[in-house]
């Protein structure tokens, strides 16, 4: 991918101006996340990383719209985003699938709230799903599936609206360990070949490095960003899927050095 | 999950696990025996202890004097009207009852999800209704409604404030994270209800059936009491003030059969339904 990773001075996808977030309740105020800005260029993947509670999801529900931020701006393609964007898909923490609804029907769900053609958009879901390996399961009940499989379902739903960004909130977090590794290769090589933006939040820090190509981590709360990291792996040559990259010699330098940054205490 | 399924005999499987179905199947038999026992020894006891003139017949009347009761009742005169007339007036305002409570509770309690203050304003008076008797408004309903609209007024007023709180905490208890995600794709206040709130609500709103549909009978009962000249609710009140109490236990045995189908209606929709999740 060249050097065009540092923050795509061009014109990013998306973009960060001053971005502060406060939450008001009856106790007071909390600041979640103070003065952020940072630009992601077409095509990169970001990892943004940080301790529970330093308002990583908070910067993801900014840049999908569906919060407002109390000051600043999100630019997505230059234009400011004022609510949910078709150009943004957002795959939470858990897959959310809706029990009553058929995989399929599930898979649609976004073009049928957009009022897209849901004709279209089936053929494109079964499509994905296919792909996917859950061709035979189109008609199957969420129940019936793994956790794995039903996260891809809902990797399927957030591509099925063919968005350009891609925004990961912990998405692997509710899965067993080794459907974690086995579906972040996945996800990432579906991400890559399919040439979306994305930004994964996560607290993994072997997830970020492992899938993005850049880290940026965030401060305890009120989220500042810290640092921001280019990820590579220049001795293997090339990109490598996020399993090998675990195993490439750069790894464990990357490791130490977030995982400093991170300043982690066991509290208590 | 289906009957038949579980009672079908194991095609293959180990020593030990057609032990275990057997097993299982004696289990179910021995609840089943219970349960058919309890009925037995109630209905003996009701026919052998008003015949052994332990308990007063005159007061309690007994199961083989309800037929020839009941076959007396069948019949139309021109100063009564048949038992199955009563029966079809009780179940007909009872179904009114609980379609309009079930109808009205959905929709109130949409409003009360999409208008959030308006819920926290009427919170304490919905739950002060709720807890009201309302049986203490069948002679005012009476007054108010006429002879036939009071019992279908009973029967909602019976019914509508505990249906309303269990859908409207059913469109409480929706996992927020799925709204979130139907907001991700932009949904709207209206979508987010249809798409998300309401089928997703569809198990509260048996549970809330359940719940009012036995209520509705109470009221449609309670208001024949003070209103109707038909009805089982009519029925018992005329039985026991000419003392006849074969009559009212005729009555009270049909409302016990009417209550049984209702339940066993209800479980087919929740089976129905449920199969689809």
């Amino acid at each position: 991918m060249g050097s065009s990773a540092t923050g795509g001075a061009a014109s990013p996808k998306v973009e960060l101006r001053k971005l502060h977030m406060r939450y008001f309740s009856l106790e007071g105020e909390t600041e979640a996340l103070r003065d952020i800005s940072f630009s992601v260029a077409p095509g990169e993947f970001v990892a943004i990383i940080g301790q529970s509670g330093c308002g990583k999801s908070t910067l993801l529900s900014l840049i999908s719209g569906i919060l407002k931020p109390t000051a600043g701006a999100v630019l997505v393609d230059g234009k400011p985003v004022s609510g949910p964007n078709r150009n943004v898909g957002y795959m939470l923490q858990q897959d959310y699938l809706f029990e009553w609804r058929t995989i399929l029907d599930n898979t649609v769900l976004g073009a049928e709230i957009q009022g897209a053609d849901i004709n279209k958009a089936r053929v494109r879901a079964k499509e994905l799903l296919t792909r996917y390996g859950l061709g035979q399961f189109l008609h199957h009940l969420p129940r019936q599936l793994s956790g794995g499989m039903r996260q891809r379902v809902a990797l399927a739903r957030t591509l099925c609206t063919e968005p350009d960004v891609v925004l990961l909130d912990e998405p692997f977090s509710a899965l067993d360990s080794q459907t974690r590794l086995a579906l972040a290769d996945e996800v990432t090589e579906i991400l890559r070949r399919e040439g979306k933006t994305a930004i994964l939040v996560t607290h993994d820090i072997g997830e970020a490095i492992s899938m993005s190509e850049r880290v940026i981590v965030l401060s305890r709360r009120p989220g500042q960003i810290k640092s921001d990291h280019a990820i590579r792996f220049a001795s293997s040559g090339g990109r490598l899927t996020p399993f090998q990259a675990r195993n490439a010699p750069e790894f464990n330098g990357y490791f130490n050095t977030l995982w400093q940054e991170l300043e982690v205490h066991v509290e208590g | 999950m289906s009957r038949v399924e579980w009672m079908a005999p194991a095609p293959h499987g180990s020593l030990q696990y057609r032990q275990w179905l057997a097993h299982e199947r004696r289990a179910r038999l021995t609840v089943r025996t219970a349960q058919l026992a309890i009925l037995v020894v109630f209905l003996v006891l009701w026919e052998v202890l008003p015949k052994a003139q332990i308990v007063n017949p005159l007061f309690t009347s007994y199961p083989s004097a309800l037929w020839p009761t009941f076959l007396e009742l069948l019949k139309e005169t021109p100063r009564q009207a048949s038992i199955l007339t009563h029966t079809w007036f009780t179940v007909f305002a009872t179904i009114i009852g609980f379609s309009a409570a079930m109808a009205l509770g959905i929709a109130i309690a949409a409003a009360l999800w999409w208008w959030n203050d308006l819920y926290k304003v009427l919170d304490p008076y919905l739950v002060v209704a709720n807890a009201m008797p309302k049986t203490a408004f069948v002679p005012i309903f009476y007054i108010w409604l006429g002879a036939t609209l009071s019992i279908y007024g009973m029967s909602l007023a019976i019914s509508l404030f505990i249906t309303i709180l269990v859908i409207y905490n059913g469109f409480q208890s929706i996992d927020p994270n799925k709204i979130k995600l139907a907001q991700t794709f932009g949904a709207t206040k209206r979508q987010i209800l249809v798409k998300v709130v309401l089928p997703g609500s569809v198990p509260t709103l048996i549970a809330a059936l359940k719940v009012n549909a036995g209520l509705s009978l109470v009221g449609v009962v309670v208001g024949e009491f003070q209103s109707a000249n038909l009805g089982l609710g009519y029925l018992i009140q005329y039985g026991s003030q000419i003392f006849k109490l074969n009559i009212v236990m005729t009555a009270i045995t049909i409302l016990a059969l009417v209550s049984s189908l209702m339940y066993l209606a209800i479980s087919w929709i929740e089976a129905a339904v449920m199969r689809r999740r």
